[in-house]
Formats: C-alpha cells, structure tokens, sequence
C-alpha cells in the first residue's frame, strides 16, 4: 500500500483518527495503524503535525516531457444542433487556453451541424469535424474510435465534455482505452500556476464537501461538466476558427448497440434546466399536497416546479424536478427557494443562478448565504402573497 | 443467464463533514450501507433471473467487512458473491477500479449480462461501468429504465437520456447501468435472511486475479485528491425586513426593477 506510517516520527497523538471519514486509522500502543479499509484520501496526511503519514505518489509527468498541447472541447451535437454546453465549455476552455498559452479546440461528430461555423466566434481556435451520415445519432463504437484515434494522433493536454446522458455514457469508455483520469462533474477548472495541471474541482461525499483532483501522471488530463455551471460567452462575430475535415476512413461503420426509437419527454409543463425562472420547493412544505403553493406562484409567471432531493426522495414530487449535485443544475434569471435549507449538495445545483430568492422559517438556513434576497417567515404566508401581487400585477 | 451485478459499499454519506477550524473532515460514527443506486441493479438482476432463469452474482471491491453488503444481496434474492479485497487496491480511482472489476469479469468467465447502478453515492461519477464495457469489449447500455426482453443473443431496453427515452438493442453480452426509475428494490425475505446467515463468499486477491499492481491503487489512478474544502461563500445577501407583507412589497420592488417578472 502506498500510505504507510513512519514510526519514528509518530507520536501516537490521535490527531489523525476523528478525521478519517472511513474510520480507517487507529492509534494503538502510541503508533498510529492505518487499516484495510483505508482509502488514501490523505485527510490523515493534512492533519498529522508531525510529518508521520507519508503516501508515495507516482511520478507525474514532468513539465519539460509533456508534449500535449491544446485544450479540447468535445462539441456535442442534438439532432444536427451544437448543444448549449458547448458555448460554455468554450467559454471556460478560452480561458484555460490563454493562460497556459495553447488552441482551444473543438472535436465535433455528426452530419451537417449546423454551427459548427460559429464556434470560432464562442473561441475555438480549430475544429476537428467528422461529418458522415452515420453519424447524425450517437453511435458508441464509432464515436469512441473517433475520439480516441484523434487523441492518440494529437495529444491534447485536456479535454472538456459536458456531463450530458451522452457525454457521460462515452466518455469514460474513451478514458478507458486511452488510459487517462476522468473527473466527473467538476463545478471549478483553473489551471495552477506552479504545476499547469488542471485544477478539476467538484463536490464530493454526497456534496458537503469540495475536492480539488488533478491528473499527475497522464494525458490528456478529462473533465465532465454539468450544464450551466459556467456561463456562455459573448460571441466575437467573425471571429473564425480553422475547420479541419477528419476522414473516416478505417474506422467502424456499425454501432453494436442500435436505436430503434425515439419517445419524447413531454410530462413536464416547463423543463427546469430550460426555465428562466425557477420556483423551488423543499421540506419546508412539510407535505406532498403543499407544493400547490409552489405551483401556483409558477403558473403566475411562467416558471417552472424545481424541488431539493429530500423531497424528491420523500416521493413529493418526481425526480425529473430535482435541482442538484444528483439532479439537474440549472441557472436562471430568478430563482426562488422555498422552504430549502440548501444542504451543499442543492446549492451546487442552483448557486449559479443569476438571482436567487430565499424564503425560509430558519434565519440560519445555508440557502440564505448564496440568496440575493432573504425573507425569513412562514413560506405558507409570504408565497400566497407574491402569488397574489403577482397575479394582481399581471392583470 | 448468468447476470454479474456490481455493487459498491459506501459511508453513508451526509454526515461527513468539515471541520472549519482544522480544516480536516469529521466523522460521527459513519456506517457503510450499499450504494442506494446499486439496489436497483441488484434488484433488476434479480427479476431478470425470475424472467429468464439463470443466477445472480454480486460482485464488490473493498476491506474484508464489504462482506456485509453481499450478505444483504444474498437476503433479497442474489445467488452468490465475489468479494474482490487487497490492500494493493486501496486509492484507487474509477479507471483502476474497472480495471479490477474486468479482471474479477474475466476470471469469473461465464456471464451473460453485466448490470451495475448508475452511479455512486460518494463518488457520484458513475464512470466504472462504462469503462468495464469497454475493457471487457463488450457494449455499455446506460440509463436503463426498462428492460422489455432477453433473447437470441439481444437484449430489447429503454435507456432515459436528457431529451427523453429511447428504444434500443444491444447485443448480450453488454453492460448496462440502471436508473431509479426501472424497480422498486423488495424488502429482504424470510429465506433470504435464512440463505444469507449460511452464505459463502468468493474473495480473491490481486494476486488471484493477475492484476498488474502498477494499474490498481495509488500508483494506478492518474487522478488524485489536491485539496478537500468546505464550500466558502463571499456573498452578500440582502435580508428583508418588517412585516411579511412589507417583505413581499420590498421583494416585488426588487423583481421589477431587475425586470425578471
């Protein structure tokens, strides 16, 4: 194991023990014991004062080796449409791009997308386009082949991909073969300014906590990331970004898992991750028949029913409305939180949002540390109320 | 058909916290349960071996006391289990870890279908599964939310993604990754608490799986934990004050001059 106490520096002082979250480390005879449930985290490593946990890492590739460059972003497309995300991986991958001083790049398959023209004004600087009409639907082998081939033959340094059902169905099959880290999820990428690496923040045990992880020892260094967490550009009209035709030439023809049909999802009046406004409801409401006062507040102004997953989990209301880390992240002009406490794992979902709105009975609640505007009272009085000044606005 | 379920034991995860003074994570009493999302794979193995015959094997990494979770498998219908445990494996990240889970695949040999839970509680990455597809060489379903049928080497389901639902087919063997929405997990019963008292486990060791060390645990995950934060927030938040009617009054002035509503 690569974690290992030394037993000379050791005081046995039992710092390190409360902070495992595994419960994996025990001092014993004054000597700390580290048990097989460890999972080298290295809580114990930060809380030790005396330099008696050492882990040995790998070595990492060293600056002077690393013949990577360019920072990619993987250009999702939906029935010939670049997707949102990719405007604001691009956003981001810009920014990536000028401080370690490489191309941002955009890796798109499909069949006659349109906009791949624009990305050039979104930042790419180049565009790696595979267009066949056996691309138009995802196919997981071909798309898999394509990516990796690409990547072998021109060793980026990162690639970004949005945390789509697609992006995080392929993804890490692509991470597989080439043999790289995939962080899942990230909310933060910044670039350290001794290393270079990748800095891919992102909440972690259920969402109390923030892990930063980079990629030490290989790449291309690939992160997923959820839509709207960053925000879209302004697009630079006429900027243009080289397009490179890529062929498919020796690649696969044929997906072994084949789709033989399309259903919509219709059940939701206003999708929430597509919404302007949002109204959220959590356990505030105390019971499933409450969420009327939340529904009714959205119908006044068009916004759609978002929920915290407790209530979700509680069966108030289905999962397709839950707003967070396990849910959908969303970032609207308004949102507004009712009877949410904002356990970490919601606020990663919504903090984002360009106003958020508070109503709690709780002056403490975490909601109100990224509210815009906090009303602390009863929900059941002061929802009803806006509902009704809304409404009395409206007509 | 003979159907390998993944699972995974986890600290049952919100009540890890930080302390803001030490900066170090705190634990208060932390116990481990199964993954929540893997008791939908467990339990759709378990209905598909009711559809179509053949048994349940529950497969897990982890310490030796990961034992429980099997037994908790055994007590809701699973056949047997495959405990995978070495000190060699610990820091693993998801790449090192589906590479252990293919190898422990491989020596078991003869599976027809691979199920494992969307994602993980701790982790929340849901990366492994799709990366034992691929190193097994075989298709990854994700998001299954229904399986319609099993036959002639083809597997008929409906996978969810972001804009909806989609019929498709796969060739068996496959791995598939379920969504919430596919079952509802059934309570242990009587005979199953019975079997799992008595049951046996598989438990097979880096060396038992040929695994090359410098592909598993710390030296085999190329990514590693920098830092781990408690969220910091620098916001300044404007609490109303006065009357709930005053509130609201204050609240529709703010709506209006930012010409949200």
């Amino acid at each position: 194991m690569s974690i290992r106490i030394d037993v000379e520096k050791c005081t046995g002082c039992g710092s390190c023990e409360p902070v495992c979250p595994f419960g994996a480390i025990e001092v014993a005879d004054d000597v700390a014991k580290i048990k097989d449930n460890c999972n080298v985290c290295g809580a114990c490593k930060d809380a030790c004062d005396f330099e008696a946990i050492v882990i040995d890492l790998p070595v990492e590739v060293e600056a002077g080796e690393d013949d990577s460059q360019g920072v990619w972003v993987f250009a999702e497309q939906w029935n010939g449409k670049i997707k949102e995300v990719v405007y604001e991986l691009l956003n981001k991958g810009r920014e990536l791009a000028d401080t370690i001083g490489t191309d941002l790049c955009a890796v798109c398959l499909g069949h006659n997308v349109g906009g791949v023209e624009q990305l050039g004004e979104y930042g790419a600087d180049k565009v790696y386009l595979f267009d066949d009409p056996s691309l138009v639907q995802f196919q997981d082998d071909i798309y898999t082949q394509c990516m990796v081939d690409l990547i072998q033959e021109r060793k980026p340094r990162m690639l970004i991909t949005g945390a789509t059902s697609l992006g995080r169905a392929f993804i890490p099959r692509v991470a597989a073969i080439v043999e790289t880290g995939l962080t899942a999820d990230c909310t933060g990428l910044d670039i350290d300014k001794e290393t270079g690496l990748l800095l891919q923040t992102r909440p972690t045990f259920g969402g109390n906590i923030m892990a930063t992880i980079v990629c030490r020892t290989k790449r291309p260094q690939m992160s997923t990331v959820r839509p709207h967490v960053f925000k879209k550009g302004t697009p630079e009209p006429g900027r243009k970004a080289e397009i490179i035709n890529m062929s498919l030439n020796g690649k696969p023809t044929d997906s072994r898992v084949k789709l033989l049909e399309f259903i919509e999802d219709v059940t939701e009046k206003i999708k929430v991750e597509d919404a302007d406004i949002i109204i959220s409801g959590g356990r505030g409401l105390g019971k499933a028949e409450n969420f009327k006062v939340v529904e009714e507040l959205a119908d006044v102004i068009g916004a759609a029913v978002g929920a915290s997953r407790a209530v979700v989990d509680e069966g108030w209301i289905p999962y397709s409305h839950q707003v967070g880390q396990t849910g959908k992240t969303v970032c609207p002009k308004l949102y507004i939180a009712c009877g949410i406490s904002g356990a970490v794992q919601h606020l990663a979902g919504m903090q984002t949002s360009d106003m958020i709105v508070a109503i709690n009975e709780d002056p403490n609640a975490p909601i109100f540390e990224v509210a815009t505007y906090g009303i602390v009272g009863d929900l059941f009085e002061v929802v009803p109320m806006l509902t009704a000044k809304l409404k009395q606005d409206r007509s | 058909m003979n159907i390998v379920v993944c699972i995974k034991q986890v600290p049952s995860t919100t009540e890890v916290k930080i302390n803001n003074e030490t900066n170090t994570l705190v634990r208060e009493g932390v116990e481990s349960i199964i993954n929540p999302f893997d008791t939908y794979a467990v339990e759709e193995g378990v209905r598909l071996k009711e559809r179509f015959g053949g048994t349940v094997t529950i497969l897990t990494m982890g310490p030796p006391q990961a034992d429980v979770a099997l037994k908790e498998c055994i007590e809701v219908g699973a056949d047997a289990g495959i405990l995978v445990s070495d000190r060699a494996f610990a820091g693993s990240d998801t790449l090192a870890t589906s590479y252990v889970l293919t190898k422990a695949i491989e020596k078991f040999g003869d599976y027809d279908l691979v199920i494992v839970g969307k994602q993980t509680m701790d982790g929340d990455t849901g990366q492994v599964g799709p990366g034992i597809a691929q190193r097994l060489g075989i298709p990854f379903v994700a998001y299954v939310s229904r399986v319609d049928d099993i036959s002639d080497g083809k597997m008929k389901a409906e996978r969810m993604i972001d804009e909806g639902h989609e019929i498709v087919e796969s060739p068996v063997p496959c791995v598939m990754s379920v969504s919430k929405e596919i079952n509802v997990p059934r309570l242990p019963s009587l005979r199953g608490k019975m079997k799992a008292k008595s049951a046996q486990f598989t438990t097979w060791s880096a060396q038992d799986l040929g695994i090359d060390e410098n592909k598993v645990g710390v030296a085999g995950s190329p990514t590693w934990v920098m830092q781990i934060f408690s969220p910091k927030r620098e916001h300044q938040s404007e609490m109303f004050e006065g009357s709930s009617d005053q509130q609201v009054s204050k609240l529709f002035e703010k709506l209006s001059e930012a010409k949200v509503i």
